[in-house]
């Protein structure tokens, strides 16, 4: 991809209708926002997650999700050994039937990046890396950019970054605008071309679905190619309802802007079931257009096994079983 | 052709087993028709024939009101609160046990769609049950006065658009109160009330406690007008109920009327926009809009009157509207084709008017009687589809400026059934609350019913309350109220 044409905080100025970007005008704009009634906004999620999912449309919910999948690694243990598995996994997701399709990505930390992207070669899987301090963004801004530019320079495809929740939740908007607005500047390559920037928003520390709503705007606004929920290091992560949300947010993003933002929840999406609720979501609140891995991914690691034992059972007409699909992330304890 | 198309999710029949013909459920058992004919019940989204019922005559309400009287003076009149409470608590369990068997029935015979007769009917049609069961023993304490006694026999005559639920609504507080019923579902909803006679039996309950007679108009003046009856409880349109009210006037008869509606859906300029949006959906599109209280008139403030017009027919290009029985129906088949003429001359006297008018577009299948989610815009007080209950999934938008002209247009019907208030502002749901002249004032939702919670309209929507403790109150005399 090649850098925006627009200057974030130029486009951010047109948008508001102000001469200077200051914190009272972002303020003023996010808190201008609809508010969420949760208790609506609950009712929708769970009404989305009643629809019946059968035969030819199920099974390619399961294609389009297992495509969709940022398969994640992101623990202190994590070895060179575990991502090569991880990037052999995604390479043949199921060795038994090649027409498994691969996931979007490969989720790591930066110093596993040149690891990940050796041992997926030439694969059209990409290499994303989480940056800023991850998983809880507490770190001066220099070593954040520090932070981003080395994953890049070690060949990441996409950015992973965390906001700064603490900045967010005292009401410096402005803060969290210019840091999501510097490392997407930080992800401009050498060459010109840019890793896809997706800002995690750590939605469970933000706790109300107001706040989800006027980070998601924030994000898009700074310049995030992708919102996404969760670290996976916070509970509640990727919940239906937030998800939900955010894509109403893209949607109106784009009824506003004319650009498509993608959304990535993170984090306990475990059962085929599961990932086929988010993308019903997907299809009724933001549209079609969002159903590909370009505009839309789960950040998972357990689901893609899930998805594939589903995948098997629709093929061969009975469950297999957990020692039927190969696992790469066996736990440590 | 849409990414992601839904492949067809439809429950099965086979739970249901439907007889050829059923006869009239009388002290307990079916029993034959004395002098009265027989019709058909169609399903409305196929015109298949479901089966054939009985078409009451007088001498067959006579015979029903005769079991009701003996059961209630050999019997249930006599019974403790306890052990009423026990049969009313076996019937809800049965309910609940039976509850797949009764969804199916009711989709089959109403056309309504599957989720909502699986999510909703039949659930809180056993939640009555249950509830009123646990108030047959503590009568004493409701608050309804000093020593609450039953009426007597009790005259029921229910409408189509919740069968089984009217059915609870109704049946519930009378046994849980010591009362005898006999009971008469809409003509082109017949089945469940028919299904219900078997758990009648199922739980064992006492002979002629529970009478079911089926029926049309003919039938249920019979009951209206025999003289053995104590209280008449109905359900159903003004013009039925005004003509109840003249048919019982001078009698000792009591009645509650749950009648029609015009209800107001208010949407202020700062409300949640999105779940507003849902809550308008729900309002008018659920159950096809076959509802009394259903928030068939959008107030929406003029100053985001067109981005919620937007937004909402966007959404209801996702609503889903087919064969009733799909699990992933949104909206399903208009309950019959009378009721299918109504709707469309009324619509086309909106378009007439100069209301402008709006569908889905969505495909609609060939048999059957159906209807697009409809939206006229530009509608105005004085145009006959902002004042008369069209019945059907049809919204239509006004405007208004600040609160006191909501509130104004809001009251402007002869009806008062429900209001639907939506605001982030706590202090105007309070106001409106208090000003709105409607039964059910809903804050920030619509369409939410729970046994709990007293359901009446003001004006000409009716008089008495169902549900919670004031419903109790219609099948009881105190001494104090007499």
């Amino acid at each position: 991809m090649s850098a925006p044409s627009v200057d974030p905080t130029a486009r951010a100025r047109d948008l508001l209708g102000v001469s200077r970007l200051t914190n009272a005008a972002l303020t003023s704009w996010l808190h201008g926002l609809p508010g969420v009634d949760q208790v609506g906004c609950e009712g929708r999620a769970a009404g989305l997650g009643t629809r019946s999912i059968k035969t030819t449309s199920k099974a390619w919910a399961i294609d389009t999700a297992i495509s969709m999948i940022d398969l994640t690694t992101l623990e202190g243990a994590d070895t060179k050994g575990k991502v090569r598995g991880l990037a052999a996994k995604s390479l043949h997701p199921d060795p038994t039937d090649p027409s498994t399709p691969s996931p979007a990505a490969v989720c790591v930390y930066g110093d596993m990046v040149a690891t990940a992207r050796e041992a997926l070669g030439d694969a059209p899987i990409n290499v994303a890396a989480v940056a800023t301090a991850f998983p809880s963004g507490r770190a001066s801004m220099p070593v954040k950019l520090a932070d981003t530019r080395d994953a890049i320079a070690a060949g990441a495809d996409e950015i992973d970054m965390v906001i700064d929740r603490g900045a967010f939740l005292s009401g410096d908007y402005l803060g969290v605008f210019r840091e999501i607005a510097q490392v997407s500047e930080a992800c401009v390559r050498e060459d010109g071309t840019r890793a896809r920037l997706k800002v995690i928003m750590e939605t469970g520390e933000l706790v109300t679905y107001d706040n989800v709503r006027r980070a998601s705007w924030l994000s898009m606004l700074a310049g995030g190619d992708f919102i996404k929920t969760s670290t996976g290091k916070v509970s509640p992560a990727a919940t239906l309802p937030v998800t939900l949300i955010m894509l109403e947010a893209v949607r109106d993003w784009r009824d506003l802007t004319g650009e498509m933002v993608g959304v990535k929840p993170a984090g306990g999406i475990r059962t085929s079931k599961d990932a086929i609720k988010f993308l019903v979501t997907v299809s009724e609140i933001a549209g079609d257009d969002w159903l590909d891995p370009f505009w839309f991914r789960f950040g998972a690691s357990s689901l893609l096994n899930d998805l594939l034992l589903q995948r098997q059972r629709m093929r061969i007409g009975a469950y297999s079983g957990a020692d039927y699909v190969t696992d790469d992330s066996p736990s440590l304890y | 052709m849409a990414k992601f198309e839904y492949a067809p999710a439809p429950e099965s029949r086979a739970v249901v087993d439907l007889a050829p013909s059923y006869g009239l459920f009388i002290n307990g058992e079916f029993t034959e028709s004395q002098g009265g004919s027989a019709f058909k019940t169609v399903n409305p989204a196929t015109e298949e024939v479901l089966s054939e019922v009985t078409d009451a005559s007088a001498a067959d309400v006579d015979r029903a009101v005769a079991a009701a009287r003996r059961a209630y003076n050999g019997v249930w009149g006599r019974m403790s609160g306890a052990d009423r409470g026990k049969y009313l608590f076996r019937i809800a369990r049965i309910l609940q046990e039976r509850a797949r068997e009764f969804a199916v029935l009711e989709t089959l015979d109403n056309g309504k769609p599957i989720k909502e007769s699986r999510d909703v009917d039949i659930p809180l049609a056993a939640a009555h049950f249950f509830y009123h069961a646990g108030w047959a023993d503590k009568l004493e304490y409701a608050g309804l006065g000093t020593n609450p006694r039953a009426h007597g026999v009790v005259g029921q005559v229910i409408p189509w658009n919740f069968p089984l639920l009217m059915l609870a609504w109704k049946i519930a507080p009378a046994l849980a109160t010591g009362n005898t019923v006999v009971l008469k579902p809409a003509e082109t909803t017949p089945l469940t009330a028919l299904l219900f006679a078997d758990v009648v039996q199922q739980a064992d309950l006492p002979p002629g406690v529970v009478n079911i007679v089926t029926g049309a108009g003919a039938t249920g003046q019979a009951i209206v007008d025999h003289p053995d009856i104590d209280k008449l409880a109905f359900t159903g349109s003004t013009g039925v109920g005004k003509m109840i009210a003249r048919s019982i006037a001078g009698t000792r008869k009591k009645a509650t009327l749950e009648l029609g509606g015009k209800a107001a859906n208010i949407i202020f300029e700062d409300a949640a926009i999105h779940q507003a949006v849902e809550g308008i959906v729900n309002g008018i599109f659920f159950n096809q809009g076959h509802v009394c209280c259903a928030g068939s008139r959008l107030l929406v403030q003029e100053n985001i009157a067109e981005d919620v017009e937007r937004r909402l027919k966007r959404r209801l290009q996702t609503l889903r509207v087919g064969d009733p029985l799909d699990k992933n129906t949104d909206v399903g088949a208009i309950n019959s084709k009378a009721q299918l003429t109504r709707i469309t001359e009324l619509t086309d006297a909106g378009e007439a008017e100069g209301a402008e008018r709006w569908d889905n577009g969505c495909e609609l299948p060939a048999k059957g009687f159906w209807f697009r989610p409809t939206v006229f815009t530009g509608v105005s007080q004085g145009h006959r589809i902002a004042q008369e209950e069209i019945f059907g999934p049809v919204l239509s938008v006004l405007t208004f400026r600040t609160p006191q002209e909501a509130v104004a247009k809001a009251n402007n019907t002869p009806y008062g059934l429900s209001a639907g208030v939506w605001t982030e502002k706590g202090s105007r749901i309070l106001w409106m609350a208090d000003q709105l002249r409607a039964g059910v004032v809903w804050a920030n939702t619509f369409n939410k019913f729970d046994p709990t919670s007293p359901f009446g309209g003001y004006k000409e929507s009716g008089y008495g309350r169902e549900g919670g403790r004031h419903g109790l109150s219609a099948y009881v005399t105190t001494e104090s109220n007499g």
